[in-house]
């Protein structure tokens, strides 16, 4: 599916500081609707601190970020409200542990929602089946295989029916072997349209299903564009250095 | 005294248990209902203190903490009697059994409080943090995520306070309520002719008692946990 032309996440001169180091110096980027868009960089760059900004998870000290028209660092916004529009998947999955795969899917709708059980579950068993999972979904999460809880835990975020998907590093806790299941499920969502942001370290899921990339270190922005242009053209030494440590590390954009 | 007690023989150790046996039920009932009713205030302040020492702000933290260290820092007699004898100087007269349901609770309270405490900070961060990410408020995190998950964990230190609370409501004889011990101290003392000095066998009889229900509240509890019991879900 295109990339339409409007602008779903807007960041604008983010900053945030955690005692006296400054994780994100002034991050600044837009994410346009049905757009995937991969944030790449070293470990400690800042990532996982943007990404949770966007949905306040963490408070940003400084700049704003909007969420289609609304500006979702005002003081005055519900930040539940905005939560249930942005999707956000764990790298550690973060599944409810007392609630099977069923009952995780169904409570946000039934407690956030207000969908009655029926419609829950219906709504519910949809999207586990969507991510290959229906039959599993009367196991608790410690009878699951770590790639089939990231899978429940991206239906459970699917069902509140996001605007936006943010996905912190979703396959760095899993077994090499389990990685796949995961990226393809994200690839398919991608396929459909989703406007999402992903953080990973999954090149050749960066370079061949990301529409744009971006490249950060120490808390800015080194270089964005086409995933094209980052992996065969980067214009920064910076990134250069990067992708060919990683390349050495992991054979490359797969 | 009760015919049917009559098959046994005259002053022999089961005539004594069998003719006192319905006298010290009744002071059981007491301790039951003393128990019962402790615990019960005992868990929900124990809960509040707890979500209050892990969730709230600072003078929330302090009031909750100073409470739980005062209470665990005193003997349970002192607090149960600066309520039944302190009290009346404020003009708030407590009858006996209610004196020492108050100070049970009270004192129960601090240390369930530790328990619960104990089992909601060993729920990982991420459960939170994925419930806030739904959009649920901090409320609905804690009743739908943290505390389904949290009194699970607690079962089995909170089996423990409530065998703790169903003995040491003994102490509760000291303001003359009617629980079991008092009941026991009374029969003893009250027996009289050749009958008369059966203190071992009386507070034997009572000890058994105590020994029973012990025994049948903590196959239960067992039975509960393994009833709740959810795979993965156990303390780390």
């Amino acid at each position: 599916m295109a990339v339409s032309s409007k602008i779903v996440v807007r960041v604008e001169d983010l900053h945030k500081r955690y005692g006296n180091e400054e994780v994100l110096k002034g991050v600044s980027f837009a994410v346009r609707q049905g757009e995937a868009l991969a944030i790449i960089g070293p470990s400690g760059t800042g990532k996982s601190t943007l990404l949770r900004c966007i949905n306040r998870l963490t408070e940003p000290d400084r700049g704003r970020i909007f969420l289609e028209e609304t500006e979702i660092t005002s003081p005055h916004i519900d930040i539940n409200k905005i939560r249930q529009q942005i999707g956000f998947v764990f790298q550690d999955f973060n599944l409810f542990a007392h609630l099977t795969a069923l009952d995780n899917v169904r409570l946000g709708l039934m407690k956030v929602k207000g969908l009655s059980k029926k419609e829950a579950t219906e709504r519910a068993m949809h999207e586990l089946a969507r991510v290959g999972l229906a039959e599993k979904a009367h196991a608790y999460p410690a009878q699951l295989s770590g790639g089939q809880q990231q899978r429940v835990s991206i239906a459970r975020a699917l069902a509140m029916d996001p605007k936006l998907m943010l996905f912190d590093e979703p396959t760095s806790a899993l077994d090499p072997e389990l990685i796949g299941e995961v990226l393809q499920v994200m690839q398919h969502l991608a396929e459909e349209g989703m406007t999402m942001i992903v953080v990973t370290h999954e090149m050749g899921f960066a370079r061949s299903v990301c529409h744009e990339v971006i490249f950060m270190e120490k808390g800015v922005i080194v270089e964005q564009g086409p995933p094209d242009q980052v992996f065969l053209n980067p214009r920064q030494p910076r990134t250069r250095q990067f992708l060919s440590k990683i390349s050495e590390l992991y054979g490359g954009a797969r | 005294m009760t015919p049917l007690c009559q098959i046994f023989a005259d002053g022999s150790f089961l005539r004594l248990a069998c003719d006192i046996a319905p006298q010290l039920l009744q002071g059981l009932g007491t301790t039951f209902q003393l128990t019962i009713f402790a615990i019960g205030l005992g868990l929900g302040g124990g809960l509040l203190l707890a979500l209050g020492r892990v969730y709230g702000n600072k003078p929330i933290y302090w009031l909750s903490t100073a409470y739980v260290q005062f209470i665990r820092g005193t003997p349970v007699l002192v607090q149960i009697f600066l309520i039944y004898y302190g009290l009346p100087v404020f003009e708030i007269r407590l009858d006996p059994l209610t004196a020492a349901i108050i100070g049970l609770g009270l004192n129960s309270a601090a240390y369930q409080a530790e328990y619960f405490r104990g089992a909601i900070q060993s729920i990982s961060r991420g459960q939170m943090l994925a419930a806030r990410a739904l959009g649920m408020t901090q409320f609905q995190a804690i009743w739908y995520v943290i505390l389904p998950q949290a009194l699970r964990l607690v079962i089995p230190p909170w089996s423990n306070e409530l065998i703790y609370t169903l003995k040491y409501s003994s102490v509760a004889y000291l303001v003359a309520a009617p629980e079991l011990m008092y009941t026991g101290k009374i029969i003893a003392s009250s027996l009289r002719g050749p009958g008369a000095f059966r203190h071992f066998e009386v507070f034997l009889i009572v000890a058994f008692i105590y020994l029973v229900v012990v025994l049948v509240l903590s196959k239960t509890l067992d039975l509960v946990e393994r009833r709740l019991k959810i795979p993965g879900l156990e303390m780390r």
